[in-house]
């Protein structure tokens, strides 16, 4: 050993402290049962999901049977009927985003606590809010076909009902965290509700807003083209056409142009972003 | 005894016709502590790690002694660069531990050369392992701090867990690069002491990138200068004069 | 009004010229919307007559219909298979997927086309993913877990590549000096850093799976989907009303269950 005088300084702690445990017993348990309803969860749908063994082999095979047969792809078909469904498409996510935006604002006031004080209020937009979010716009579709007809009618205002909860939901919260002082020192100066919310809350709002409606319509872009499967317009309706007829070019021409729109939107909407916020 | 590393030649360029070292040949084999010093962007960094190549080398030969095999790290790639990995352990500027893991798992690391994946996913060390590490942990000073998140730890205490992580290791030699640069000065002395100590109870050379002129002097059993690329002075810390400093780092006005 | 002087014609025109743009912004999108409005063929006729429509739509579907338990249940218990096969698979593919994807730790021979990959699962919407499985595999669940599948991988695989690139390489560099394997580096260094987003992930897209997974049945595959459109081409509105309670239920329950999760693995 060398000649400077080393420290060792005694143990802190005993041996029988020394095991060394990543979680606390409390923690393995729960961690435990938490694995063990995932194992449990999993073990039942796989037991009782009715899925043929044979379908499942075969799933390759026929998955490349299938893309072989979209080769070569349809381009004349674009002219015709495509685009067209395209733009109606784009027409339904805009009109959709702008109804749902308009129908939100009002429910987005009545679910943020610091703006809207009175707790039935409050519940009544919430459940509102949940509703609109948890049924899907395919479903929402259904339910305006029922009432409106085939068409894009219904499939605007499926649009603009499924995004009042997404967007009424983000502007809540954000209002909810929005810092009082602004606010009191409007309320102490004796402004009305109205003046409140537009020279207060609003201009805080604003930013925020923008890119959630921004967010939103990206996505709406995308569930719009979907409607027309039901029938409830846009570019679905030519892809529904296609597969019936097992036209597989032309679903292989419809489903690239969507692909592309959603690119399309996609950089939009980053510069926009860029642009504005 | 025979030479842990014995650099030679080891040139360095990050940009084609620009070499950051310019032919280095150093040799190093006793215990205890090396420090290298140089004004910056001279590639004492860059030196430090082509030992462990998390830089690799341009040219030349890093020859490492272990276990009785002496292996060319310049030339080592895969496994067998991580085999010899185990056996250099390094102490980090910015410590880098990782933050979200407790003190003992991030010592603990020092074994990942040496567990599977399997084992070490599951967290299942070894007692001996477990029981060496509390050792280090009331070495450094750390006795309680098993269990303590690392980003809850300060500065200097994180460094401790860093060295006793490299220390894990049980390794031929130990680097630092730069371990005090981002302490306070009492807390520097106290780390630099530490690396010291502990390289003499191992026996194991410490090579030390520092800038702070007057710790090297104060601890280092050697004092390696660098400047421009070459080393300088190779020699104890009585004779490092002023002249070899201007050398070193140009300039007059912060030696007088 | 106020009472001090007013101010000059260019200051006033200054105070408001930001205003001016948002104006005509504004009017631009109403023009837009108009023209969309009839382009689309909408009219005021058809909207009042629908909502008439609607009025009566409304009546017929209360009071919900309570009798059909055993078909609503069957929907609802593929419709939770559905989900939960989906995530798991989903999620255990996006993890090696994801981590492929990530540039500061995959040479870009691997990094680009495991983006690539994830980019086509996100893009198409997982109606559309289902039904070219329905086309491929047959009607059933099958075509729902496979799309589903596809979906988290793309949701799930792009964020976890984009969060390992914002990990700090420096703690992942301290590992690989240590002499561990790959392997190793990923658990020790990259993982803990990663983790907690990762589970946030994981449980969002479980809770998208669900939703999603009530929808697939529309155009075949699988799920209570299949009950609800049946409904619907019935005219049964008041087992709609049913369905469509429970699938909110159903969805509510899950986005507390996954919030508790989250907490017990303290993230």
């Amino acid at each position: 050993m060398s000649e400077t005088t080393l420290r060792t300084p005694a143990p802190v702690l005993s041996p029988a402290e020394r095991q060394w445990q990543r979680h606390t017993p409390g923690q393995r348990l729960l961690r435990f049962a938490v694995w063990l309803v995932i194992a449990v969860a999993v073990v039942q749908s796989m037991r009782y999901i009715e899925i043929i063994p044979e379908f499942l082999y075969d799933a390759p095979e026929q998955m490349s049977d299938m893309l072989a047969r979209m080769w070569p792809i349809d381009w004349a078909y674009f002219a015709s009927d495509v685009q067209a469904g395209l733009i109606e498409t784009l027409h339904i996510a805009t009109l959709g985003t702008l109804l749902a935006i308009v129908l939100a604002i009002p429910f987005g006031l009545l679910v943020a606590p610091n703006l809207t004080r009175h707790r039935g209020l409050n519940l009544f937009a919430r459940i509102v809010l949940v509703a609109s979010r948890s049924v899907n716009s395919l479903v929402w579709a259904l339910l305006f076909l029922a009432i409106f007809g085939p068409g894009p009618l219904a499939g605007t205002l499926a649009i603009a009902f499924r995004s009042i909860g997404f967007v009424g939901k983000m502007a809540g919260e954000t209002i909810e965290q929005m810092p009082r002082g602004p606010i009191e020192a409007l309320q102490a100066s004796g402004a009305s509700k109205f003046s409140e919310i537009w020279y207060g809350y609003w201009p805080q709002l604003k930013p925020a807003f923008m890119s959630i409606v921004l967010l939103r319509w990206d996505i709406n872009v995308r569930e719009s083209a979907v409607l027309g499967i039901v029938g409830a317009g846009g570019v679905g309706m030519v892809l529904d056409t296609a597969l019936n007829l097992f036209q597989w070019p032309r679903v292989a021409t419809v489903l690239v142009s969507i692909f592309a729109i959603v690119i399309v939107t996609e950089v939009a909407v980053t510069q926009i972003r860029k642009r504005v916020l | 005894m025979s030479h842990a590393i014995e650099i030679q030649g080891l040139v360095k360029e990050y940009k084609p016709g620009h070499p950051i070292l310019k032919g280095i040949d150093l040799k190093f084999g006793d215990a205890g502590l090396v420090a290298i010093i140089g004004p910056s962007g001279t590639g004492k960094s860059t030196l430090i790690r082509c030992i462990n190549r998390l830089v690799d080398p341009s040219r030349g030969a890093i020859w490492f002694e272990s276990g009785g095999r002496r292996v060319n790290l310049a030339e080592l790639r895969g496994r067998a660069l991580r085999e010899s990995r185990r056996h250099i352990g390094m102490v980090f500027q910015e410590y880098n531990l990782v933050e979200r893991l407790s003190v003992m798992e991030n010592l603990l690391c020092g074994r990942l050369g040496y567990v599977n994946a399997w084992t070490a996913w599951r967290r299942n060390f070894a007692k001996e392992d477990v029981a060496h590490a509390f050792e280090l942990l009331d070495t450094v000073g750390l006795g309680n701090f098993a269990n303590q998140r690392a980003d809850a730890l300060s500065g200097g205490q994180r460094q401790r867990v860093g060295i006793a992580r490299a220390l894990m290791q049980r390794p031929r030699l130990l680097l630092a690069d730069e371990p005090t640069s981002s302490l306070d000065p009492k807390t520097s002395f106290e780390i630099i002491s530490l690396l010291k100590e502990q390289g003499r109870a191992q026996q194991i050379p410490v090579i030390v990138n520092i800038h702070d002129v007057e710790l090297a002097k104060r601890y280092a059993d050697r004092i390696i200068g660098m400047s421009g690329g070459h080393v300088v002075y190779d020699g104890n810390a009585e004779n490092l004069s002023d002249d070899f400093l201007k050398q070193i780092y140009g300039g007059e006005d912060w030696l007088a | 009004m106020s009472a001090t002087t007013p101010s000059s014609p260019a200051r006033a025109s200054l105070a408001f010229r930001p205003q001016l743009t948002t104006r005509i912004v504004i009017w631009l999108i109403l023009a837009y919307a108009v023209y969309a409005a009839t382009q689309l063929g909408f009219s005021w006729e058809r909207f009042s007559s629908g909502l008439g429509n609607g009025a009566k739509f409304l009546a017929r579907m209360f009071p919900p219909d309570v009798s059909k338990g055993d078909i609503l249940w069957g929907g609802i218990k593929e419709t939770l298979q559905i989900a939960v096969l989906a995530s798991l698979f989903g999620i255990l593919f996006s993890l090696p997927i994801g981590l492929m994807g990530a540039r500061n730790l995959m040479p870009a021979w691997i990094s680009w086309p495991a983006r690539a990959f994830v980019s086509v699962c996100r893009s198409l919407h997982p109606v559309i993913v289902a039904i070219l499985f329905v086309k491929a595999v047959g009607f059933g669940a099958l075509a729902g877990v496979l799309a589903l599948i596809v979906a988290s991988i793309g949701f799930i695989g792009k964020l976890f590549a984009e969060a390992i690139e914002e990990i700090s390489i420096k703690q992942v560099e301290a590992i690989r000096a240590t002499g561990a394997s790959f392997m190793n580096v990923i658990l020790f260094g990259v993982l803990p850093q990663v983790l907690s987003r990762f589970v946030g992930f994981s449980t969002y897209q479980l809770d998208s799976n669900l939703r999603n997974s009530t929808m697939v049945g529309i155009v075949g595959a699988g799920g209570v989907g299949g009950v609800l459109f049946s409904a619907f081409q019935r005219f049964d509105y008041d087992f709609v009303l049913t369905i469509l309670l429970t699938i909110i239920t159903i969805i509510v329950v899950g986005e507390l269950l996954a919030n508790s999760v989250k907490k017990v693995f303290n993230v």
